[in-house]
């Protein structure tokens, strides 16, 4: 074991960029999330890289488009209001086929909303981080070592699919300090032979573009992407199972509200009701599977959000109607107590768990 | 079956007054000796406001939610801080204020409740500043959560290098607190 470093999630995130051969960041400041430009402001310099505070999200969102292009390893950082400004680039990104890291620590909103922990950006990250046919990856750490882990595998598989990948943390796991370990590596990320400029000239040039007048061109290059989404789907969800073997009441939750879940369930099971959690580590591609077989097992699922309820809405789509699911939520920037949680529970036990 | 030890502290003051400091060198005590632990600081309206607070959780279990809402230890440097969270604290709790500068309103007959005359007594003893490391030693001597040697390693660990100079007087300031 290396030595345990006690980290906020957003600096000890920005750490983890630069280990994973991140040389290129972008960003605006916006609290929640102002630890990763200011860690990064310091600690790009030093490790040879470029720091860039943008004069607007648009503007870094479309620098990290830029430095993609050329075959860096880039990223960006934002909090939701902000993250609604970068949507143009990121459909251009997904567009042109550019792998990216894009970091959202939710706060509350709609508009410019609240600065306090939410997670009400679920619907945006999954179903229009820009707009066209596209998807990108959508990972959900729930502690600060996993907003470490999570970057490694964000720009591997950006990468390997050639897609933008966004981490989707928030308020909470950005601001919060824990214990953390750092893989003692430095990464220096595979040579991009389709990037502009990384041609030695024997073959016509690398040209990077999202614009396809010819309708059945595009349309053939969207087919080609989503085959490669097919993939995605078919290899990369992940999620953790707690508890979930016996359990009788499947609570489903992600990031800061999965922390709360977790011990609403040790409670539970304290008081001999059979409680358990499935917490997706990838929202998009949602791990299907791995719900519907411990959902099968169960007689109700519980999904608890910051939000008035989106991830519930997959829940309910990959369950089809084969067990009840109920939504428990705050938002607007309240976090969920476990007493809060631990009711439903109690409730929907009390119910025989038909509710 | 020994009961896991977990234990949840809010401290709250001023900013200015090294409310997150302190709080950060109980978390790394914690670390030290080996438990998990979690730091979550307020950043809301109120610290524009000028209060600040941030919540620390102990435990040999893995954290669930760091926000702490039922607090076992309250730390509080200024008045409304204490009445914020006063009664908050669990039953059997501890309490500690300074009592330079809170001027309790609200009793509470099932916690332990200590004022200490900090601020007071960092400038008699030339620890001006650092009155919330006396308030710690106090903590420390009241609720048992790290030891000396492991606090005394957490300062070091915490004080960034251009205070440095300054890590000789918190641990001082640290044994005056639990000689009180």
């Amino acid at each position: 074991m290396g030595e345990r470093f006690l980290m906020k999630g957003n600096e000890a995130l920005a750490e983890a960029a630069v280990l994973a051969g991140c040389r290129h960041f972008f960003c605006y400041p916006i609290t929640p999330q102002n630890e990763v430009c200011a860690y990064m402001s310091r600690r790009m310099p030093k490790a040879g890289g470029t720091f860039l505070q943008a004069e607007s999200e648009i503007a870094a969102i479309n620098m990290v488009l830029g430095a993609s292009a050329a075959g860096a390893r880039a990223m960006t950082s934002s909090s939701s209001p902000g993250i609604s400004l970068k949507t143009e680039g990121i459909s251009y990104l997904a567009g042109s086929d550019l792998p990216c890291v894009i970091l959202n620590i939710q706060r509350g909103g709609p508009g410019l909303g609240g600065i306090q922990p939410s997670q009400a950006d679920y619907f945006q990250a999954t179903r229009a981080p820009g707009h066209g046919d596209l998807r990108i990856l959508v990972f959900s750490p729930a502690t600060v070592q996993e907003m470490v882990d999570t970057v490694f595998d964000a720009f591997d598989l950006a990468e390997r699919y050639r897609m933008p990948a966004m981490i989707l943390a928030d308020g909470l796991l950005g601001q919060m300090m824990e214990p953390v370990e750092f893989p003692a590596v430095d990464v220096t990320p595979s040579p991009k032979p389709w990037a502009v400029g990384a041609n030695d000239g024997s073959r016509p040039r690398n040209v990077i573009n999202s614009l396809y007048l010819q309708a059945d061109v595009l349309e053939q290059r969207i087919r080609e992407r989503f085959e490669r989404y097919r993939q995605v789907e078919q290899s990369h969800s992940r999620c953790e199972e707690y508890l979930t073997g016996d359990a009788e009441i499947l609570t489903v939750a992600y990031g800061a509200s999965a922390r709360v879940v977790r011990t609403a369930v040790n409670d539970a099971r304290d008081k001999g009701i059979k409680a358990g959690m499935l917490r997706p580590l990838t929202l998009w591609p949602f791990p299907q599977e791995q719900l519907r077989a411990a959902a099968a097992r169960a007689g109700a699922v519980l999904t608890v959000e910051m939000s008035m309820g989106q991830m519930v809405e997959d829940v309910r789509l990959y369950t089809g109607g084969s067990v009840p699911v109920h939504f428990f939520g705050r938002t607007g920037g309240v976090v969920p107590t476990p007493a809060e949680v631990l009711e439903q529970i109690e409730r929907l036990n009390a119910e025989g768990g038909n509710g | 079956m020994k009961t896991p030890f977990e234990m949840a502290l809010i401290i709250a003051g001023f900013g200015g007054q090294g409310v997150l400091f302190t709080g950060k060198v109980i978390a790394y005590s914690g670390l030290l000796d080996g438990r998990e632990v979690s730091w979550l600081p307020s950043y809301g309206p109120e610290m524009r406001g000028g209060t600040a607070n941030c919540g620390v959780c102990l435990s040999d279990r893995p954290i669930g939610s760091p926000l702490v809402t039922r607090p076992d230890v309250l730390v509080a440097m200024n008045t409304p801080s204490y009445e914020k969270f006063i009664g908050a604290v669990k039953p059997g709790g501890t309490v500690i204020y300074d009592a330079t500068l809170v001027a309790p309103v609200t009793a509470r007959d099932d916690v332990r409740v200590f004022g200490v005359p900090a601020v007071r007594l960092s400038d008699e003893e030339s620890l001006e500043g650092i009155s919330n490391l006396i308030l710690l030693g106090k903590t420390l001597a009241e609720t048992g959560f790290s030891t000396r040697e492991t606090v005394e390693q957490a300062i070091r660990k915490s004080v960034p290098a251009r205070k440095g100079h300054l890590i000789e007087h918190n641990i001082r300031a640290v044994k005056l607190g639990m000689g009180l």
